[in-house]
């Protein structure tokens, strides 16, 4: 009973709409492949025929959009049949990208978190601070993470470091931005009943606004880890870095491997939808300690 | 022996004189309590009855220093509201049960406790013993979502209850309780009153809640929030539910009920 309709619920739409995608992308590496194949058959001096022509943009080794088997066989490649040291593995430059990028929105959450403490609790913080958090994420990260780089190389910070930080400047933000409303979310009410027992601000910080910001702070944690990602990959672009999924993308692009670019796309996905999941657990089991309705 | 004024002094539990409390609002001031008199005597329950803006909540509030009073003065146990809040000497129960959702019923009545800093051992005893008072023995490990409405309240009342204070400040607990339930609790507040001795101060906008509860009602008119009544209910101590029907009772609540019409016909009938 359970099976059928998570099978009715879950499978058929998911399965239905990835069909659909799929079947869309299948039509798309014809389309945009097909000219490549006219090209050299004219170059050849004859015509192709459709039926010749179709397994053809399938298999090319440079296509413009690489068939979704080509991806996943790639993947499939890059991930089980190469050792997870080796340069070449997939899992290896995930890893690279993973740590930095888990490094950058541990950092990013308690500096998103201190930030949402001292905005609730410090008036001057709040007027002067606020404006300055959201100025931050109006500058394409793409135009700072170099100058990033760059600036800490020149003080002897390189590594997982710099990447570290470009993830914590793009995570802190919706945390700041969630926990504020999270630590203000407690009702009037609720605050006037701590005033009444003359509790002392850390309690009522604690025993108040703390447990009440906590579905608040999971939301934005799920949009931090997956930002997170973004950042750590973008970190690894300007650098030129030899490791990490940034580093395939630009070795992809360099050498026209779109297949290893999609693949490294999907690889990238993967990790941010694993973590998002992660958070997403955490989210449960805590609100489910706090005896949220199931 | 102490003298007689000694006596009467400190057995006063809530004096006010020629109290006042002016809103300043976005439209102009709002004065929301003028010229309040009042003296609460310990083991007094005293009502508070009138339509919304007479002030009853903003008294009750002042009482408990949430909010500052702009004229006047006011004592609670001798003392300034800080003071007295500083030293918790009250319980507060509000119109809704405001318990944490996130916390079990024990664990909520033992918030001001833990605040209070009691050991554990303490906590549980007194957590059992007010749940016990308000008969929701059993209940301890229920969230707030899985009681009833009346339940809820019972609840905040226990919490209110639990650190022993003295003086309970109840700003309209049963309001958005159906008729049953609140006839219900309306006893069981009775009992728990007659068996604990506390002053309460209970604030309601229901004419037959006021004369039930009541051994004085304070009534009170709008635009500006005043004082027009004060009622000392010559009802026994003991008040079966039935006793709402008896002759005493209903001249109780016709002069309440005349004195509200007296407070509200010179504006909204003018």
């Amino acid at each position: 009973m359970e099976q059928a309709s998570f099978l009715r619920d879950r499978l058929l739409p998911i399965g239905t709409v990835l069909l659909a995608l799929l079947a869309l992308w299948y039509v798309f590496v014809v389309v945009l492949n097909a000219p490549f194949e006219r090209d050299q058959a004219a170059r050849a001096g004859g015509t192709i025929g459709f039926m010749e022509l179709l397994p053809k943009t399938m298999a090319q080794e440079r296509p413009v959009l690489p068939a979704p088997h080509q991806v996943f066989a790639e993947l499939w490649d890059t991930t089980v049949n190469k050792a997870i040291t080796s340069k070449r593995s997939l899992v290896y430059h995930s890893w690279i990208t993973l740590s930095a990028t888990l490094l950058g929105f541990s950092m990013g959450a308690v500096l998103g978190v201190l930030l949402a403490i001292g905005i609730v609790h410090n008036r001057a913080m709040d007027r002067s601070l606020m404006p300055w958090v959201i100025a931050s994420q109006t500058i394409p990260i793409l135009a700072i993470a170099p100058m990033i780089i760059v600036v800490l190389n020149a003080v002897g910070i390189s590594g997982l470091m710099p990447k570290a930080l470009i993830s914590t400047y793009l995570s802190f933000f919706p945390v700041v931005v969630g926990m504020v409303k999270g630590l203000r979310s407690p009702e009037q009410i609720q605050l006037d009943l701590m005033h009444t027992y003359n509790a002392s601000p850390a309690q009522t910080f604690w025993k108040l606004r703390w447990p009440a910001s906590m579905p608040y702070l999971f939301t934005s944690l799920k949009v931090a880890v997956a930002i997170s990602l973004v950042g750590a990959i973008v970190g690894e672009l300007p650098t030129g870095a030899v490791a990490g999924l940034g580093a395939r993308l630009l070795a992809g692009s360099y050498y026209g491997q779109t297949v290893q670019i999609w693949a490294a796309l999907f690889m990238a996905a993967a990790v941010a939808a694993l973590l998002v999941i992660i958070v997403g657990i955490a989210h449960t089991r805590v609100l489910k300690r706090m005896g949220a309705r199931t | 022996m102490t003298s007689m004024s000694d006596r009467s002094l400190s057995d006063t539990v809530v004096s006010a004189k020629e109290l006042g409390l002016t809103f300043q609002t976005a439209d102009g001031p709002v004065t929301a309590l003028t010229g309040v008199n009042l003296a609460v005597e310990k083991g007094d329950f005293v009502s508070f009855i009138g339509p919304s803006g007479c002030g009853k909540t903003t008294f009750l509030r002042v009482i408990a220093d949430l909010e500052k009073p702009t004229s006047g003065t006011i004592t609670i146990n001798g003392m300034s509201p800080e003071e007295a809040r500083r030293r918790r000497a009250y319980g507060y129960v509000f119109q809704a049960a405001a318990l944490y959702p996130w916390r079990t019923i024990e664990k909520n009545i033992a918030l001001p406790l833990e605040i209070m800093g009691h050991s554990r051992d303490e906590q549980k005893a007194r957590v059992a013993r007010t749940l016990d008072l308000v008969n929701l023995s059993g209940f301890e490990k229920k969230y707030p979502w899985q009681l009833s409405g009346g339940m809820q309240q019972r609840a905040s009342i226990a919490r209110a209850l639990a650190f022993d204070a003295d003086l309970l400040l109840m700003d309209e607990p049963f309001g958005a309780l159906d008729e049953i339930v609140r006839d219900h609790l309306n006893e069981q507040l009775l009992e728990l009153w007659a068996r604990t001795n506390k002053t309460i101060c209970f604030v309601t906008h229901s004419i037959p809640e006021a004369v039930y509860l009541s051994t004085k009602i304070v009534v009170m008119s709008p635009r500006p929030g005043r004082v027009t009544d004060i009622i000392e209910s010559p009802l026994p101590k003991e008040r079966p539910l039935d006793i709402r029907e008896t002759p005493e009772f209903l001249e109780i609540a016709h002069r309440v009920r005349e004195g509200l019409r007296a407070g509200h016909s010179y504006e909204e009938h003018a």
